[in-house]
């Protein structure tokens, strides 16, 4: 769209040779993961019988709602150039917070907020790790992980039931949109999440900022942005992202277990590479990371579909997807420099 | 203009580093409605000077008067709210967001904290307008060129109103064309009442554009002056000072030992040899014993042309033969295996490796040439390295010492070092001697003469006009992107001669 | 002073008191039966030589500036190759065809590493995206390697590799140790250390001091790739199985961690072998302590995080500053303006 209405620069003095005419550059990979979206989604309509049902789609965001919450926690992350490896812990953390503090008899309306808090709270504490001590990114949310881990493990190492009303009342609760097809609660909440989080990404001033920082950390400082702030609040609403997703897990599964959300940070970084947000930082949309998340929820549920497939393909699939993306990323910012 | 009190005043500032005193009561006045250019050499302390203005430095002594308050300038931010905007050389914006973004980041239009994406764009597209620019404002800062992006930063930067607008060194990656559109920019600034300091290295620019200057050296304020009172001649002067003297014994070098140079064979022969965007295709030929200079303007294609000849960058077209014999020079290694060394002019970035000892850092080159599996024995590595640590003077001579705790002249003989323990037959310097201190610089260039004596043929690029004239046998003026002449330099080739040379184009 | 700013001292100081502690807490700390070293050191040694071997090869690639995420599947992969070959050997005893397919395994670990070498150094992909290609899908191709199942094996030669001993000490660690001595021998015997760490200090200027960055990078992917295979096949001779899902589960985080203890900066350039070493190691006996202390083995994890965050802060140095520099001026940072 940029194409059309981008006019001639008319000023004589503009030499029209330096104006490098890139129209849509940050779009393409995003286009590329929804293109491939659809062809996928086709060819298996096409392959297998019943895949043309909208169940098919709807359960898509059901199997998916918490890497979805996840991922875009970890899209605002990513756009700031840094990584957060600490959100599968932090769901397990969650998971079994929440199981012990209701089988324990706390109010479900004070647990809630409770862990919520708490993950808020330990991505602030890797934030400002990060952003004060200059530590790497990679190393302060590594030690996030170990100590999110070790806690979810000292409070309790086995799989611990729900039994609390709230709980299974929502796992429940699901919407009925038409003749055998229903949505949950956490489906939801995890759509809910990705609206507003598009929102605050294209619409804000913190938003904006966190494109700034990804761009250029030292340009956002020298132009008066809150670069430290800004970074802070950025784990802390990836540590937000991945309780409420230990939450959708425990709601969904009724039950809280350590050893949940084992190895999801990979998935949620896979999915937003998909997606198309650049792991240099400053680049990238929350739509992205759903379209990434989709893709890669689609994957299983062909890989089911076809029954006789070895489950080890889908890694095996993401993996070759994964190399695919990064190197059309390469090549489109390749031909940015 | 005289009636008028001054936007700024600082008064005897000091500012000491660690064994240097960068500036050492200076005392600078800005007023409103002028461009001021500031002048002086490479570590004279004008970017000490910039820095101070601007909050990233604390002051060790004196007094900064804005509008007549004294204040105290705690960081960029501060420097800004206070009404003084910077904008260098090397765009610090955020290249990725758009033209309207970068200008309004931080500041946006709001409702309910909502961006108002339209009121932002629409005001960005005025505020442009107001600078006789036309953008797509939506489009991002990336897919302009360098010289736009200076234009937003200027946009940004006035837009906070800003009584002060620094300039640092926003020419140096602009065209004439460009520099002209920027300059247009400025004149219009000028009359509204902005006070803008302007630092350049292009004589004609500030002639051109400044009103007053005051010229800085060593730290110490040399004075301050009407542009169009001082010529050029007194300026470069002040600038240079007696450095000029104690450079006296080289002078007649070029002559005397030409005759011997010229029956020498060439070294390397490159015919047509250019790279798209970077050189038009050049011919130019290099003889054992000869130091060719290569004269031109910042952004002429001097380092280009330097880069082609040891296949820094490769070339698109032509021919290049070393001996007689030709070669494909596509990358470093294989101009290494020819003799022929490079040292860049980015010292920090692309010369030495800051985390490795100076002694690692003078057989680098070597040790590359031969491989990973042919070390050199130690006690030969510590035989080599203290020859040539006492035969240039290091300071401090550590060779254990990481080389990023050295100063920038001991640097650079670390990296002339580096390439002579290589013994190439060519020696390619990129602006040796820019950035560091006189006495290091005097100690360089006489080396380069000793080399090219020894029968070494030396490639020497330098943004200074009289250096490449004392130093060189034959010298390449470049312009535009192209080698516009090859003189001899004989007597009668001055600093005058290059300069029409470089202002006009070939004289033949 | 000079000893406690060495970057070596508070690991090592840590790694002693733990040893120390564990001379009390455990029933045996070091005695000799059936002939060989036995008690906890040994099992410290033991334990630990898969992760030296993994930290080996990560130390030398995070010298160059990279990083290697796939350490973990390609002992996953090396474990499954062998166990899977062993398998159908008519004599899983025999020495020699145990041996061929050792080697075999490590063969397929090194073109694992040859591979993220080839997209960081020719393709030019930054390497924590480039090996987090073969992370995801390497596990994948273990499984199916495996079909899915856990294949287990009744070769002694194989199980010597992990629980054996030679000269008394464990088969394991020594095969750990001659690794380490190899690393030293090919990096600070040859220029490589050198090279190494002029790539990882400044890509650009030792491109133009003339040294071959793309065929050094490219090689510590494959040295990286082939310690971690062997370190996947000491893994798996110890359960005596391949185990697609847990062999070298989270390795890689262990490994880096181990490298920054050690004292080599995750932006490349300086390293140090034996640093990354004592890292291992250190982290090694810091499980086996928690243990012996009667530390609920629930609370291992826990106990491991806390000793982490405090020693990934103890080498900020503005952390140092901030906490510790209160009453001493920082120092001036030496600095030459231009």
């Amino acid at each position: 769209m940029t194409a059309v209405d981008m006019t001639p620069v008319t000023n004589k003095n503009v030499n029209p040779r330096r104006r490098v005419y890139r129209p849509n550059t940050k779009y393409i990979p995003i286009l590329a993961t929804l293109a491939l979206l659809i062809i996928m989604y086709c060819s298996a309509v096409s392959n297998y019988d019943g895949f043309s049902q909208p169940r098919v789609v709807v359960n898509l965001f059901r199997d998916n709602a918490v890497l979805l919450v996840v991922a875009v926690g970890m899209t605002f992350v990513i756009i700031t150039g840094g990584i957060d490896l600490s959100v599968g812990a932090v769901i397990s953390l969650t998971t079994t917070l929440t199981a012990t503090l209701l089988q324990g008899g706390w109010p479900p309306l004070v647990v809630l907020p409770l862990v919520l808090l708490l993950g808020a709270l330990l991505g602030a504490g890797m934030g400002a790790v990060i952003h004060f001590f200059k530590v790497e990114p990679f190393i302060a949310t590594l030690a996030g992980l170990f100590l999110a881990r070790g806690l979810a493990l000292f409070i309790n190492q086995n799989s611990i039931p729900i039994r609390d009303g709230l709980w299974t009342t929502l796992s429940e609760w699901h919407l009925v949109l038409g003749p055998r097809v229903y949505t949950t609660m956490t489906a939801l909440t995890a759509v809910t999440v990705v609206l507003i989080a598009a929102a605050v990404l294209a619409w804000t001033r913190f938003g904006r900022n966190v494109y700034a920082i990804g761009g250029s950390a030292d340009s956002a400082l020298l132009m008066g942005l809150p670069v430290g702030r800004t970074r802070i609040l950025v784990y802390t609403l990836s540590g937000f992202c991945a309780a409420l997703g230990g939450v959708l897990f425990s709601i969904n599964s009724t039950s809280g277990w350590a050893l949940q959300g084992n190895g999801l940070e990979l998935d949620a970084i896979a999915a937003c590479v998909i997606g198309g947000v650049l792991l240099t930082g400053g680049s990238g949309y929350v739509f992205g990371a759903l379209l990434g998340v989709l893709v890669t929820g689609l994957i299983q549920t062909i890989i089911t579909f076809q029954g006789d497939l070895n489950a080890a393909w889908t890694r095996i699939i993401i993996g070759v997807l994964l190399f695919g993306f990064i190197v059309m990323q390469r090549l489109v910012t390749r031909r940015a420099k | 203009m005289g009636a008028q009190s001054p936007v700024l005043e600082m008064t005897g500032i000091r500012k000491v580093f660690p064994g240097v005193v960068a500036l050492d009561g200076v005392d600078f006045r800005l007023f409103p409605g002028e461009v001021h250019a500031l002048m002086g050499e490479n570590g004279a302390g004008k970017s000490t000077l910039i820095k101070v203005l601007t909050g990233v430095y604390d002051i060790d002594g004196g007094d900064i008067r804005l509008g007549g308050e004294t204040v105290r300038i705690g960081g960029p931010l501060q420097a800004q709210q206070a009404g003084i905007s910077t904008v260098y050389q090397e765009v610090n914006l955020c290249t990725n967001l758009t033209v309207a973004e970068n200008i309004f980041i931080g500041r946006e239009p709001r409702t309910f904290g909502k961006i108002r994406w339209g009121v932002m764009r629409k005001r960005a597209a005025e505020l442009l307008a107001g600078l006789d620019l036309d953008l797509d404002v939506s489009a991002p800062l990336n897919t302009y060129s360098l010289a736009i992006q200076q234009m937003v930063a200027i946009a940004r930067a006035i837009d906070i109103s800003a009584r002060v607008l620094i300039l640092d060194e926003p020419t140096s990656s602009l065209d004439a064309s460009e520099v002209e559109q920027l300059f247009t920019v400025m004149r219009r600034l000028k009359e509204d009442g902005v006070a803008i300091l302007f630092v350049s290295h292009f004589l004609d620019q500030i002639y051109e554009i400044s009103d007053r200057l005051t010229v800085l050296r060593n730290g110490q304020l040399i004075g301050e002056f009407e542009t169009e009172e001082l010529p050029q001649v007194r300026l470069v002067e002040k600038m240079i000072g007696k450095d000029l003297e104690t450079l006296e014994g080289l002078e007649d070098k070029a002559q005397r030992s030409r005759a011997r140079t010229a029956e020498a064979k060439p070294i390397l022969e490159a015919k047509g040899v250019g790279r798209t965007g970077a050189i038009a295709p050049f011919d130019l030929t290099i003889h054992a014993g000869e130091v060719v200079g290569l004269a031109g303007l910042l952004g002429s294609g001097r380092t280009e042309l330097a880069r082609l000849l040891f296949g820094a960058d490769k070339a698109d077209t032509g021919e290049m033969a070393v001996d007689g014999k030709q070669v494909n020079l596509r990358d470093p290694q294989i101009a290494m295996k020819k003799g022929i060394a490079f040292s860049s002019e980015n010292r920090r970035t692309e010369g030495i490796i800051g985390d490795l000892s100076v002694r690692e850092n003078i057989i680098l080159a070597l040790q590359a040439s031969r491989g990973w599996t042919r070390p050199i024995p130690r006690r030969k590595q510590d035989e080599i390295v203290d020859k040539y640590i006492k035969a240039l003077q290091i300071r401090p001579a550590d060779p254990e010492r990481p080389v990023r705790n050295l100063s920038g002249g001991n640097q650079q003989k670390v990296l002339l070092a580096r390439w002579l323990i290589t013994e190439p037959r060519l020696l390619i310097i990129d602006e040796p001697t820019r950035g560091i201190d006189v006495g290091a610089k005097a100690e360089i260039q006489k080396l380069v003469a000793e080399l090219s004596d020894g029968g070494m043929a030396v490639l020497f690029v330098s943004a200074e006009l009289e250096e490449v004239l004392r130093l060189s046998h034959k010298i390449a003026v470049l312009r535009d992107r192209r080698l516009v002449e090859e003189l001899e330099n004989t007597a009668d080739v001055d600093a005058d001669r290059i300069m029409q040379t470089i202002a006009s184009g070939a004289s033949s | 002073m000079t000893i406690l700013k060495n970057r070596l001292f508070w690991p090592a100081a840590i790694l002693l008191v733990l040893l120390v502690v564990n001379v009390f807490a455990s029933n045996q700390f070091i005695t000799i039966q059936d002939g060989h070293l036995f008690g906890t050191l040994p099992d410290i040694l033991r334990g630990s030589a898969p992760l030296i071997l993994v930290a080996l090869g990560m130390t030398l690639v995070i010298a160059t500036g990279g990083i290697d995420l796939s350490v973990g599947s390609v002992m996953a992969i090396s474990g499954a190759v062998a166990c899977l070959l062993i398998k159908d050997l008519s004599d899983q005893n025999a020495v020699g065809a145990v041996l061929l397919i050792v080697a075999i395994a490590i063969a397929v670990s090194a073109v694992l590493g040859a591979w993220n070498g080839s997209l960081v150094a020719l393709v030019g992909i930054q390497p924590i995206i480039a090996t987090l290609i073969l992370m995801v899908a390497g596990r994948g191709l273990a499984q199916l390697v495996t079909d899915g199942q856990i294949i287990n094996v009744q070769s002694s030669p194989y199980a010597t590799i992990a629980t054996g001993f030679f000269l008394t000490l464990p088969v394991a660690f020594l095969i750990a140790m001659a690794a380490v001595a190899l690393t030293g021998l090919l990096t600070r015997r040859t220029a490589l250390g050198l090279l190494l760490e002029s790539v990882g200090g400044s890509p650009a200027a030792s491109r133009l001091a003339g040294i071959r960055a793309r065929r050094i990078t490219i090689m510590v992917y494959v040295v990286s790739g082939a310690f971690a295979g062997l370190a996947g096949l000491i893994y798996s001779a110890n359960i005596k199985s391949a185990d697609s899902i847990y062999a070298g589960n989270l390795i890689e985080l262990d490994a880096i961690l181990a490298v920054v203890i050690g004292g080599t900066a995750l932006i490349g350039g300086r390293f140090s072998i034996i640093g990354s070493v004592l890292g291992a190691i250190l982290i090694q006996t810091l499980t086996v302590t928690v243990v012996n202390v009667g530390v609920p083995s629930k609370a291992t994890l826990l106990f491991k995080a806390v000793v982490v965050v405090a020693l990934c802060l103890s080498q900020s140095l503005e952390f140092r500053q901030k906490v510790f520099g209160r009453f001493k001026r920082p120092a001036a940072r030496v600095e030459v303006p231009a």
